[in-house]
């Protein structure tokens, strides 16, 4: 008998290959440990196993032992002991951990049966992979490489079944193309515990179908999508869109709320096309909300900021900082910064603040939760700006003593970073009272009523980091350039803070990180570079006591100890 | 040799004028007196009479029952299930129908001896969707045996407790796999559960400790608790036990449900005696002995090999006619005693098409929840659909055959096996008939479509 690698591992082998994992691996995820491809489809590491795709079947033994005495039966030729081989093969994905598991891969047999439901599964699906969707990232296409016939033994009629059927607003169906894997019904079940889909009919004619009545229009539906191994159900915002494979992939983080989910922005000369999750076991798994998806509309969305503006009138970007920084000299100046930027622009900011001796206050945005993945607060970066010192406590809603102040004549100038004043609870009349500078990316009453606008990033246009509700501080980074006429926020901000006569800092990411890490006692150990894709998890604590609105949430519980994972340089 | 006489021990009232499917009639049977017996003694008692009996299921695997009673997961603490698969669907088979139509009392006796022993609480006949007269039938049964206090809450005033609920099934033939039966009793499509960790007796309906039985191995257990294990086990053959009810269809001259012990009877003797041979004029072509999943028996074969008969190991040379029809002897010939439906075809028969109708039946059948099973089986129909319907190609018997291996021992359920192994059989052992199908249809000139690749 092999000895166990470690306390709680269970010691498999696989093609040959020892390898330690934990108790309840299964087979396909312990083969990945060795870099070993069992290919599936149904299976999926988030969702229940179904094994039905009968695609990751593999040879399994057991060591062997004598009956009688429970003694281990030796092989002479090797030595070692000898595995009884089961003759029926066994799927990778339901085959848990056992000590002593052997399971092999690459034999005759295992090909052979690979083989065997490529091939079933390839007869009734119409093969239009140049007008489908999901052709490039689809599975049937990659394993077709590997375990395809090349040609076709099928001479009959294919099964004709629903082309388009819309499942909802954002999902399609061709249900020809579908391979009955279930990985949808099971998401919807499972993860967004709205169980609308399910099969009709049976055999072949299998049908993937809404309830009678229902839709799939909850907001994580665009997943089912995501999972379709095939390309079967295609996003009705994406499909005939734009190849997959002209696409340029950027690590992204969802804006949407403090959940702060992994994205990809996929884009393509200076366009984004989609917004897809990327896996974070400890924040979103494989999955975001819809409503995270559509946020890369905001890029090219009608009313855009995309020219400076001083007095109304277009005008260079030096100038409108000489000129924002005139009318802030004359004191009184008061600056809105947002929750929705990035931790280096809530540094920045406190610098502007700091030269102009202004205190800074936020705008939050609390709605109902829904207890997935889109939080109560639907600002991305409110503990970024309480890491950073922006700002001591949570923001309100309405910035009602600014309104107070405005009223007193106490303040006469306002930076506002993004937020519109009038949605924050400020009058027409207020906004008017007040000298604005506005730094944001869409047209708004503020802006409308600013003495000088400068046009800044969206999230896709800029790289920076963003602190979840767990303290969890990820990078974004640019997907594509800043549109014309915008600036870069990192630069406006910079540029106003010297022009006010505060320090001179270096505007890109990267060196403004080590002053970050030198000033901000949170960030001290950790350099930009060093975080990993999935984030960093910083000491919370010191705003423990803090009441934020979020709730529970996916791998979020608001009332459990902060995790002890905390920043490590 | 002649045939042996039948031992009638589940069918003995089941043609006699006069008897009826009520609950009066059975008691002047002697009905109830065995479970009056039984909820005397103790249920582990009941439990060794079946273990030592050798009774094998009579639905189609042929698991022994008493194994199964003993797998079921006691440290759970969960309640444990009887269910009564009264799905009968395989294609041949008819026994459990007469059971439940004829003597649903002696089925409703069974249960609760069954349940008594395994202490089961609640059980649940699942009956065919397609038998409404046999669930009408049982509902009444059940209500006199209630009135009666053979069922319910305190039966013949032991205090033991058992309701049994009647469940009509939905009508697929693969609501009769004991998994896929258990799903649907949940209210879901009946998609067979993966083994593991599924196991009925371990995590079965509900996720608790489940049995399923056959009807007819049910009715078996109520004589085991009459007789005992031991006299039972001395019916039939060492490891073939007792009585078994063979159906016979297709084309011989007397069809019909015969109950015989087992492995006590040969292939011939059924066929040719208690049958009566061939219809005029006609000689036995093939046989399936065990309902139409299993793989069929070519009349002129001969099977070879050594087998045990008590001690010794003996050298056997059989041809169809000299098979006992006992699990274990079907099983060394290569096919299976299945749920005991003997499908007769004689020369008029031709094999591509009889394939063919079983093929339609499978591809009809199939869930669809897993690849192979699914598409298979489907391509398989549409294959021997097409030869039959005038579009035989010479290359088709070894596509069929080809498509077939694809599919046995890669599913989720036996279902896999029993949509692949008639054509696996059929193909091999009628091999030149597939080849000569395209002339035979479409005469000599026209018979070569194009080559498949």
């Amino acid at each position: 008998m092999i000895q166990p690698a470690a306390k709680d591992l269970i010691t498999v082998n696989i093609d040959g290959r020892d390898v330690a994992v934990p108790k309840g691996t299964n087979m396909i995820e312990a083969a990945r440990r060795l870099g070993i491809d069992v290919p599936h489809y149904c299976y999926h590491s988030k969702l229940t196993v179904a094994g039905n795709c009968r695609m990751c079947l593999v040879e399994m033994g057991m060591p062997a032992v004598d009956p009688a005495s429970k003694a281990p039966v030796i092989d002479p030729a090797t030595g070692r002991q000898r595995i009884n081989w089961i003759a029926r093969p066994t799927i990778a994905c339901a085959t848990n951990a056992l000590p002593g598991l052997h399971i092999r891969t690459t034999t005759p047999m295992v090909k052979d049966c690979r083989e065997g439901v490529m091939e079933f599964l390839l007869i009734n699906h119409p093969l239009d992979c140049p007008i489908c969707d999901q052709a490039g990232e689809c599975k049937l296409q990659e394993q077709s490489t590997g375990y395809g016939r090349g040609y076709s033994r099928y001479i009959e009629q294919k099964n004709v079944k629903p082309k388009r059927t819309l499942l909802g607003p954002r999902v399609m169906l061709d249900d020809e193309r579908c391979i009955l894997c279930s990985r949808c019904v099971r998401f919807c079940k499972e993860v967004a515990k709205d169980d609308v889909l399910g099969f009709t009919d049976r055999g072949s004619y299998s049908t993937l179908t809404c309830y009678p009545g229902r839709r799939l229009e909850n907001n994580y539906s665009l997943n089912t999508v995501d999972i379709c191994p095939v390309g079967a159900l295609t996003s009705t915002d994406f499909r005939f869109k734009m190849r997959v494979w002209f696409l340029k992939q950027t690590n992204s983080i969802d804006a949407g709320s403090s959940v702060g989910a992994n994205t990809v922005a996929w884009s393509r000369e200076g366009v984004v096309y989609r917004i897809t999750p990327r896996q974070n076991d400890g924040v979103n798994d494989t999955w975001m909300a819809d409503s995270g998806r559509i946020l890369y509309k905001a890029v090219r969305a009608p009313g855009r900021l995309d020219s400076v503006r001083v007095n109304g009138a277009e005008s260079a970007l030096e100038f409108a900082v000489r000129e924002a920084a005139a009318i802030l000299a004359r004191g009184g100046v008061a600056v809105v910064g947002s929750a929705r930027s990035s931790v280096e622009e809530q540094f920045l900011t406190k610098k502007l603040c700091g030269a102009l001796g202004a205190s800074a206050s936020l705008v939050s945005r609390v709605e109902k939760g829904d207890g997935l993945l889109v939080s109560a607060d639907r600002n991305p970066n409110v503990r970024g700006a309480l890491v950073t010192g922006l700002v001591a406590g949570l923001p309100s809603a309405r910035l009602d003593s600014l309104g107070a102040q405005i009223d007193s004549g106490q303040v006469t100038a306002v930076v506002s970073i993004g937020e519109d004043l009038a949605a924050a609870g400020l009058s027409a009349a207020q906004l008017a009272r007040i000298a604005i500078v506005y730094l944001g990316t869409h047209a708004n009453e503020t802006s409308a009523a600013a003495r000088v606008v400068i046009p800044t990033l969206t999230v896709f246009e800029k790289s920076g980091t963003f602190v979840n509700q767990q303290f969890r501080i990820q990078r974004f980074a640019r997907a594509v350039p800043g549109v014309s006429g915008a600036s870069d926020d990192l630069l406006v901000l910079a540029g106003l803070t010297a022009a006010v006569g505060g320090p001179r800092l270096r505007a890109d990411v990267e060196s403004l990180w080590a002053q970050i890490a030198a000033e901000v006692p949170t960030l001290g150990p950790v350099s930009y570079g060093s975080i990993p894709d999935t984030g960093l998890l910083l000491d919370g604590r010191p705003w423990a006591g803090l009441p934020f609105a979020e709730g529970p949430s996916l791998h979020f519980d608001p009332v459990a100890p902060a995790p002890k994972e905390a920043a490590r340089p | 040799m002649p045939a042996p006489e039948q031992l009638r021990l589940v069918f003995r009232h089941i043609d006699e004028p006069g008897y009826s499917a009520d609950l009066a009639c059975y008691l002047r049977n002697g009905g109830y007196e065995v479970l009056r017996k039984s909820v005397k003694r103790r249920p582990e008692e009941l439990v060794d009479e079946v273990k030592k009996s050798g009774l094998r299921g009579r639905g189609g695997a042929g698991f022994p029952c008493g194994v199964k009673w003993s797998l079921l997961d006691r440290r759970s603490g969960k309640p444990v299930y009887l269910i009564v698969n009264a799905d009968e669907s395989e294609p041949g088979t008819f026994k459990d129908r007469y059971i439940i139509h004829r003597d649903p009392h002696q089925l409703i006796e069974a249960i609760m001896i069954t349940c008594f022993a395994n202490r089961v609480e609640r059980t649940f006949i699942y009956i065919r969707g397609e038998f409404p007269d046999g669930a009408r039938i049982l509902e009444k049964a059940i209500a006199e045996a209630r009135a009666a206090n053979f069922v319910g809450p305190d039966i013949l005033g032991t205090g033991y407790g058992c309701e049994v609920y009647i469940h009509r099934g939905a009508g697929a033939y693969i609501c009769g796999e004991e998994t896929g039966l258990i799903e649907s009793l949940e209210g879901k499509r009946p998609y067979p559960r993966i083994k593991p960790p599924y196991f009925p007796a371990v995590l079965g309906l509900y996720q608790c400790p489940t049995i399923v039985n056959n009807v007819e191995t049910l009715c078996h257990v109520k004589h085991i608790a009459d007789m005992g294990g031991d006299a039972y086990s001395r019916m039939g053959t060492p490891n073939n036990t007792g009585t078994r009810i063979l159906c016979v269809s297709g084309q011989v001259r007397r069809p019909g449900y015969y109950e015989f012990e087992v492995g006590k009877l040969t292939m011939g003797q059924l066929l040719n005696e208690v049958c009566g041979g061939p219809l005029p004029g006609r000689t036995f072509k093939a046989v399936i002995p065990g309902g139409s999943s299993a793989k069929v028996l070519k009349f002129g074969e001969r099977y070879k090999g050594r087998r045990k008969v008590g001690a010794d190991m003996v050298e056997y040379d059989w041809g169809v006619e000299d098979i006992p029809m006992d699990f274990d002897s079907l099983a060394m010939v290569g096919s299976m005693g299945g749920s005991g439906g003997v499908i007769v075809m004689d020369d008029s028969a031709s094999m591509v098409e009889a394939l063919g109708n079983i093929n339609a039946f499978y591809s009809h059948e199939s869930c669809g929840q897993c690849t192979p099973c699914r598409e298979g089986s489907l391509w398989m129909k549409r294959i021997t659909a097409r030869m039959v319907h005038g579009d035989a190609r010479p290359g088709d018997g070894a596509l069929l055959k080809s498509v077939a291996d694809q599919i046995a021992g890669r599913t989720i359920c036996a279902f896999g096996e029993a949509c692949a192994w008639p054509t696996q059989s059929f193909v091999t052992k009628f091999g030149d008939e597939f080849k000569a199908y395209p002339q035979e249809k479409k005469g000599a000139d026209s018979g070569a479509g194009p080559e498949l690749v």
